[in-house]
C-alpha cells in the first residue's frame, strides 16, 4: 500500500510545487518508488518545475475519463528511473476532477508506488479539497508571514474535518509543518516571523526549514527539483526534510543567521 | 540587531505586531471553526418564528455554543423589547445536547 502524502497551504505562492518536485525526487532518490500528481487543473505548472513540460501526452483528466490509461499517461523522470509525474490538464476546469475518479486512480497507483506526492492548487475550492481528501500525511507550505500562516491554520481545520480519515473515523492525517522562504537575517533583526513565532501558532511537527535561496529559482528556470542541486542550501533543506520524513534524526539546519560577528555589529547587508 | 541599528531607530519590531495580531485571529477563527455550521440559520429561523408573536431586533437574539470534554451546551438568549417601560430577559431555552 502506497503513502499519499498532501503538500497544501491555502495561500498561493509559498512553495507548494516547489516542495512537492523536491521531496518526490527525495523519496525517489532513495529508493522508493513514487509518483507525484498535479492537482492544479487548469493551471499546471508541475510539470514545469519538474522539466518535462514537452512530454506530456496525457493527463489526470483523461485518465479519469477513461480517456487514456494509466501508462500512456505516467511521466518517467528523465533523472531518476523510480520517480513518475502524473500532470494536471491545462484545458479543463476543476470541475473536472470527481471524488470518485480520483479515488479510483490513487487505488491504482497505489498498487505499484511507495509514495504518492499530492501536489494541491492554492486556495480551499474543488481541487485543494480533492487533493487532501485522500491523504495519509499532509506537508503544510508556509511562509513566516501573517497571511499565509492564518491561511495554514486554516488548511488544519479543513484536513482535521474534511479528509477521508476524518469522515471514516480513523485516525487522522498527520500534519507536518514546512517553513519555507525563512531569511534567519530578517529574523534576527525582527523584520520576519520566526519558527518558534510560527510554532506557537500553528504547533506541527517541524520537518524542516527552507531558507530563503536563489537556488529554487535557478532550479525553477532550468526544470530540475531543488533538491538535485546538493551544494545549494535548500536541495541540503529539503534532503534533510525527506530525511526526517522517512524517520532520520537530523538536527534543524538555517535557523541561524550566517553573518560574521562583525557584519552583525555593523549592519551589513 | 547589529549595534548600528541599535543608534539608527527605535521603532517597534514588526515581527512581533505580526505574532500578536495573529494570535488573536486565529484564535476567533479557530472559535467559530469548532462550531456547528448549522448556526446562523438556526439563529435566523428561531428569529423568524419568535417575530411572528414579538416584535424582536435582530440583535436581540444570541445563540451560544460551548463544548467541553463530555458535553455540548446550545444556550438561547433572547432579550424581549420594553413592554412596559421595564426591560425583561427571556432565557427561554439552555439545555445539554
Amino acid at each position: 500500500m502506497a503513502r499519499i502524502i498532501v503538500v497544501t497551504s491555502g495561500k498561493g505562492g509559498v512553495g507548494k510545487t516547489t516542495t512537492s518536485a523536491a521531496i518526490a525526487m527525495g523519496l525517489a532518490k532513495r529508493g522508493h518508488k513514487t509518483v507525484v500528481i498535479d492537482f492544479d487543473v487548469g493551471l499546471r505548472n508541475l510539470d514545469l518545475i519538474m522539466g518535462c513540460e514537452r512530454r506530456v501526452v496525457y493527463d489526470f483528466i483523461n485518465v479519469i475519463n477513461g480517456e487514456a490509461n494509466l501508462n500512456q499517461a505516467l511521466i518517467r523522470d528523465k533523472n531518476c528511473n523510480l520517480l513518475y509525474i502524473l500532470p494536471a490538464s491545462q484545458t479543463r476546469d476543476k470541475d473536472a476532477l470527481s471524488l470518485e475518479g480520483v479515488g479510483r486512480v490513487l487505488e491504482e497507483l497505489s498498487k505499484d508506488f511507495k509514495y504518492i506526492v499530492c501536489d494541491s492548487p492554492a486556495g480551499i475550492e474543488k481541487g485543494a479539497n480533492l487533493a487532501m481528501y485522500y491523504a495519509d500525511d499532509a506537508f503544510v507550505v508556509t511562509n513566516p508571514e501573517v497571511s499565509s500562516v492564518r491561511d495554514s491554520d486554516r488548511m488544519l481545520g479543513i484536513l482535521a474535518s474534511k479528509s477521508r480519515r476524518a469522515e471514516l473515523g480513523m485516525e487522522p492525517i498527520k500534519e507536518y509543518l514546512l517553513l519555507t522562504r525563512y531569511d534567519p537575517d530578517r529574523v534576527e533583526s525582527g523584520e520576519m516571523l520566526s519558527l518558534d513565532d510560527v510554532q506557537e501558532i500553528l504547533s506541527l511537527h517541524l520537518l524542516g526549514i527552507i531558507p530563503e535561496s536563489k537556488s529554487v529559482l535557478n532550479a525553477s528556470n532550468s526544470g530540475i527539483p531543488v533538491i538535485l542541486d546538493e551544494k545549494s542550501d535548500a536541495g541540503q533543506a529539503y534532503a534533510d526534510v525527506v530525511a526526517r520524513y522517512l524517520g532520520e534524526k537530523r538536527p534543524h539546519r538555517f535557523i541561524e543567521s550566517k553573518k560574521g560577528f562583525f557584519r552583525k555589529l555593523f549592519g551589513g547587508k | 540587531m547589529s549595534l548600528l541599528d541599535y543608534f539608527r531607530s527605535s521603532k517597534s519590531k514588526t515581527a512581533s505586531v505580526a505574532k500578536e495580531r495573529l494570535q488573536i485571529l486565529v484564535a476567533h477563527e479557530r472559535y467559530y471553526r469548532n462550531k456547528p455550521s448549522y448556526l446562523p440559520q438556526l439563529q435566523e429561523e428561531l428569529l423568524a418564528v419568535i417575530r411572528k408573536y414579538v416584535n424582536v431586533e435582530q440583535d436581540a437574539i444570541s445563540v451560544k455554543f460551548e463544548q467541553d470534554e463530555n458535553q455540548e451546551t446550545l444556550e438561547l438568549n433572547i432579550v424581549l423589547p420594553d413592554a412596559q417601560g421595564s426591560k425583561s430577559a427571556a432565557e427561554i431555552a439552555k439545555s445539554s445536547l
